[in-house]
C-alpha cells in the first residue's frame, strides 16, 4: 500500500515526476497547470533526488531544454497547456526525428487562440496526429483520475525510453485542478548510467551525434522507415483502454479523460431507463484502441463519441468501424471551455439514436 | 644559417581560396600553374625557397590542408 | 637543399588537429567558418577534453559541424542552441558544453534564448560567427547585415529606416551580469587567428570556474554571400564590418572594459 495523499491532479503529476526518477524538469507558467512548476519549485527535489527544476523564458525554450537533456540521455519532462504546447510542436518534431525520449504533459484549456482557462479536449488532433511537421507520432496517454495522473508519469517515462520517443500525457484543466485521493508509487532511484546513444561526452566510445538532419534523402527515408516501424510496434503492443458495461451494450459511448468520468454517470442514467449503453475509455489515444471498438461494433446499433470539442476523436471511431458502414457514429460535446453534464449527454444520445421519428 | 621550413599541401582538399598566399610573409606560395585538383579547384604550391616554416599560411587555411615542417637548428 | 629532408616527424611544427574527421568541410572556399571549426578542434585537443565536451550545432552554415569534429554533438533547432546547451550543462555540470552559432541563429530567431542563457549565467561557452548574412540559405539579410549592404532580401542595400541598423547582440549580453568573459575576434589574418585561439582556450578553461557565460563573437567573411573573393572579402570586412563590430575584449573577469 503506497503512501496515500489528497492531491490536485497537477500536484500528482509533479510528485510523480520526482518519484519516477526524473532528472530534470523545464517549465513555464500557464493556467491551468502552473501548480506543477510551483509544486516542483517548492519541493526542491534537487535535495531529495538531485532532480533539476528550471523555469524557462518561454515554452519554446523549455521544450528545447527538454530536447537537450534528453539528447544527453537523461529522464526529462515538461508540462504546459494548449497555447504553450503549440509553441512546443517544433521541438516535439525534433525529438521524434532525433529519437529522443521525454515526457510532455498538456493540461488542455479551451482554444483556439488565447481561448479560455477552463478545461477542454480540443487538442486531440494536435496530440495524436502529430502537431509539428513531418511524419511522426507521440505516444499519447489520457488519464481520467488523479491516480492516473500519477501512474501515467511513471508509465510515460518507461514507454519513452522503451521506444526512444516523446510521450504525451493529454489531460485537461478539470483533472488537473480537481483533488482526489491518490496512492503514490514508491520512488524509483534516478539512473546512474546513461544510454550508449547519448551525447554526454565520448568517454570510452566513438563520438555520438544526436540530430534529426540527413541531407541525403535516401538516408532520411531510412530513418523515417525506422519511425514508421516504431509507430506500428506501438500500435501492436501499447494499446490500453477500459470498458464499462459493454458486454450486453446495444449502444456505446467512446470517451476519454474527464468526458469518460462524466459519461459513466450517463451509462447509469441510461440503464435506469432500460437503455443498454456501455462505455469504452481509451487510455492510450495513440495507439488508438481501434480493434477493441471494431470488435464491439458487431453488437452495436450506434456509437457516440463524447468529447469537449467540435468532434475530433469521432473520426478515429469512424475509421475503427469502417467495416460497418451502416453503424451510425455521432459526436456530442460542449466545447470552448464548457463542461457537459451527464444529463446533457444522455439527452443528446436519445435525440441522436433513440427518438429517430 | 637561415631557418628552413617547408609546406606539404593536401592538394585534393585545397579549395583554392588564396588566403595562404596572402598570409605568407616570404611570398613563396602561389597557385600551381594551370592545374586543378580532383574537385576542380586550383591548389597552392611552394613556388620557391625561402619558407621559414612560420605556419602563418597553415593557421589561416580554413580547411587546414597545409602541414608545416621547420628544420631544427643543428 | 631539397625540402624532402626537412619533412621529418621531429621537424613537424603544424598539422590539422587529429580530432578533425576525414570529412571535407562543407564551407565555401576561404570561409571563416572553416578556420573557426578547426580552431575549436585544436583547442579541445590541446586541453585534452575531447571525452568530456559536448558541442551544440546550430542551423546555418555550420549545421553539419558535427560531421567535422570527433566529439559528442547535439544538433539544435534553429535559434535554440543556447537553450539546449543550458539543459545539457545543468544535467551534466562536470562536462564542457559549447554552442556554435551564426548571426541568424543567435541574434535573430534565437535572441530570447541567447539573452536568457546569458542572464542566467549558464556555465557554457557560446561561439558566435558573425558574417552579416544568412549564408546557408543563399545570402539573405541578417540582423547584422550592414547599412547599405546588398543581400538577396535587401537587394537595394539594407535600409535602416525600414529594417533597422545592424544589431550588436554581443554588447547587449555583455551588460548582463551572467556573462563573465565577452570578446569579439576575427580569423582573417595569422595574428587574428592566434588571438581567437587564445580566446577560445580561455573560454573553455573558464567553464571549470563556474563563473558564468563565456561569449566569443568571431567576425567573419562570407565570400559567396558578399560575392567577393576571400581576400577581397577579408579586406572589405576590415574596412566596413570592424567599424560596426570593433574587435577586442568587451568584458573580462566579469567587468566591462568598453
Amino acid at each position: 500500500m503506497g503512501e496515500i495523499q489528497l492531491m490536485k491532479g497537477n500536484e500528482a503529476i509533479a510528485e510523480a515526476a520526482i518519484r519516477a526518477g526524473c532528472d530534470a524538469y523545464f517549465g513555464y507558467p500557464i493556467t491551468p497547470q502552473s501548480e506543477i512548476l510551483e509544486y516542483l519549485a517548492a519541493a526542491n527535489p534537487e535535495k531529495r533526488t538531485g532532480m533539476i527544476v528550471l523555469q524557462a523564458e518561454s515554452e519554446l525554450a523549455a521544450i528545447n531544454m527538454v530536447y537537450g537533456a534528453a539528447a544527453a540521455g537523461k529522464k526529462v519532462m515538461t508540462t504546459s497547456s494548449s497555447p504553450g504546447i503549440s509553441l512546443m510542436q517544433e521541438g516535439l518534431s525534433y525529438m521524434a526525428g532525433a529519437q529522443l525520449p521525454g515526457v510532455i504533459v498538456n493540461v488542455v484549456r479551451g482554444g483556439p487562440g488565447l481561448g479560455t482557462i477552463q478545461p477542454s479536449q480540443s487538442d486531440y488532433f494536435q496530440s495524436t496526429k502529430g502537431g509539428g511537421h513531418g511524419d511522426y507520432r507521440l505516444l499519447v496517454l489520457a488519464p481520467a483520475s488523479v491516480q492516473e495522473m500519477s501512474d501515467h508519469v511513471k508509465l510515460a517515462f518507461d514507454l519513452a525510453f522503451k521506444y526512444r520517443n516523446p510521450v504525451l500525457i493529454l489531460t485537461d484543466g478539470l483533472i488537473g485542478q480537481m483533488m482526489e485521493k491518490v496512492e503514490l508509487f514508491d520512488p524509483v532511484p534516478r539512473s546512474k548510467t546513461l544510454p550508449d546513444w547519448a551525447a554526454c561526452g565520448k568517454k570510452g566510445r566513438p563520438h555520438n551525434i544526436i540530430t534529426s538532419l540527413h541531407l541525403d534523402a535516401y538516408e532520411h527515408e531510412k530513418m523515417n522507415q525506422k519511425l514508421k516501424e516504431k509507430y506500428a510496434l506501438m500500435q501492436k503492443n501499447e494499446v490500453r483502454y477500459e470498458t464499462y458495461y459493454c458486454e450486453d451494450a446495444d449502444y456505446l459511448i467512446v470517451a476519454y479523460g474527464a468526458s469518460a468520468r462524466i459519461s459513466q454517470k450517463t451509462v447509469t442514467l441510461a440503464r435506469n431507463r432500460g437503455i443498454k449503453l456501455g462505455l469504452l475509455r481509451p487510455i492510450t489515444l495513440f495507439p488508438f484502441p481501434s480493434e477493441a471498438i471494431a470488435r464491439l461494433a458487431a453488437q452495436l446499433n450506434g456509437i457516440l463519441s463524447v468529447e469537449m470539442s467540435h468532434g475530433q476523436m469521432v473520426e478515429d471511431v469512424l475509421l475503427a468501424t469502417r467495416q460497418y458502414p451502416a453503424l451510425r457514429v455521432e459526436h456530442f460535446g460542449r466545447f470552448g471551455g464548457v463542461v457537459h453534464t451527464p444529463e446533457e449527454i444522455l439527452e443528446a444520445f436519445i435525440k441522436l439514436f433513440i427518438q429517430l421519428n | 644559417m637561415a631557418i628552413e621550413g617547408t609546406v606539404v599541401v593536401e592538394i585534393d582538399r585545397c579549395k583554392g581560396c588564396g588566403l595562404c598566399i596572402e598570409a605568407c610573409p616570404q611570398h613563396v606560395l602561389d597557385f600551381a600553374d594551370s592545374k586543378v585538383n580532383i574537385k576542380g579547384y586550383r591548389y597552392v604550391v611552394l613556388t620557391s625557397a625561402g619558407c621559414t616554416g612560420c605556419t602563418n599560411c597553415a593557421i589561416v587555411c580554413p580547411d587546414r590542408v597545409l602541414t608545416i615542417y621547420r628544420k631544427k637548428e643543428a | 637543399m631539397e625540402s624532402t629532408d626537412i619533412i621529418k616527424p621531429e621537424n613537424l611544427v603544424y598539422k590539422r588537429s587529429r580530432l578533425m574527421t576525414e570529412q571535407p568541410l562543407s564551407y565555401c572556399p576561404g570561409c571563416g567558418h572553416g578556420t573557426v571549426t578547426n580552431l575549436i578542434a585544436e583547442v579541445i585537443e590541446e586541453l585534452g577534453i575531447e571525452s568530456e565536451v559536448i558541442g551544440i550545432a546550430p542551423v546555418g552554415c555550420a549545421v553539419t559541424v558535427y560531421d567535422f569534429i570527433a566529439i559528442d554533438w547535439i544538433g539544435a533547432a534553429h535559434g535554440r542552441a543556447t537553450a539546449v546547451a543550458t539543459a545539457v550543462k545543468r544535467v551534466l555540470p562536470d562536462r564542457y558544453v559549447f554552442t556554435y552559432q551564426g548571426d541568424g541563429d543567435l541574434a535573430a530567431i534565437g535572441t530570447a534564448e541567447t539573452i536568457h542563457a546569458c542572464n542566467r549565467g549558464e556555465n557554457i561557452t557560446i561561439i558566435f560567427v558573425n558574417n552579416g548574412i544568412y549564408g546557408m540559405t543563399g545570402g539573405q539579410m541578417a540582423p547584422t547585415t550592414l547599412e547599405g549592404m546588398k543581400t538577396s532580401t535587401c537587394p537595394y542595400g539594407r535600409d535602416v529606416n525600414m529594417q533597422g541598423p545592424p544589431i550588436d547582440i554581443t554588447r547587449m549580453i555583455a551588460v548582463l551580469s551572467g556573462t563573465y568573459y565577452v570578446t569579439r575576434q576575427a580569423v582573417h589574418t595569422p595574428a587574428a587567428v592566434r588571438k581567437t585561439k587564445k580566446a577560445l582556450l580561455k573560454a573553455f578553461e573558464l567553464q571549470k570556474t563556474n563563473k558564468g557565460v563565456s561569449f566569443i563573437e568571431i567576425v567573419s567573411n562570407c565570400n559567396s554571400g558578399w560575392k567577393m573573393s576571400p581576400v577581397d572579402a577579408n579586406r572589405w570586412m576590415e574596412e566596413k564590418m570592424f567599424k560596426i563590430y570593433p574587435l577586442g575584449d568587451i568584458k573580462v573577469d566579469g567587468k566591462m572594459l568598453v
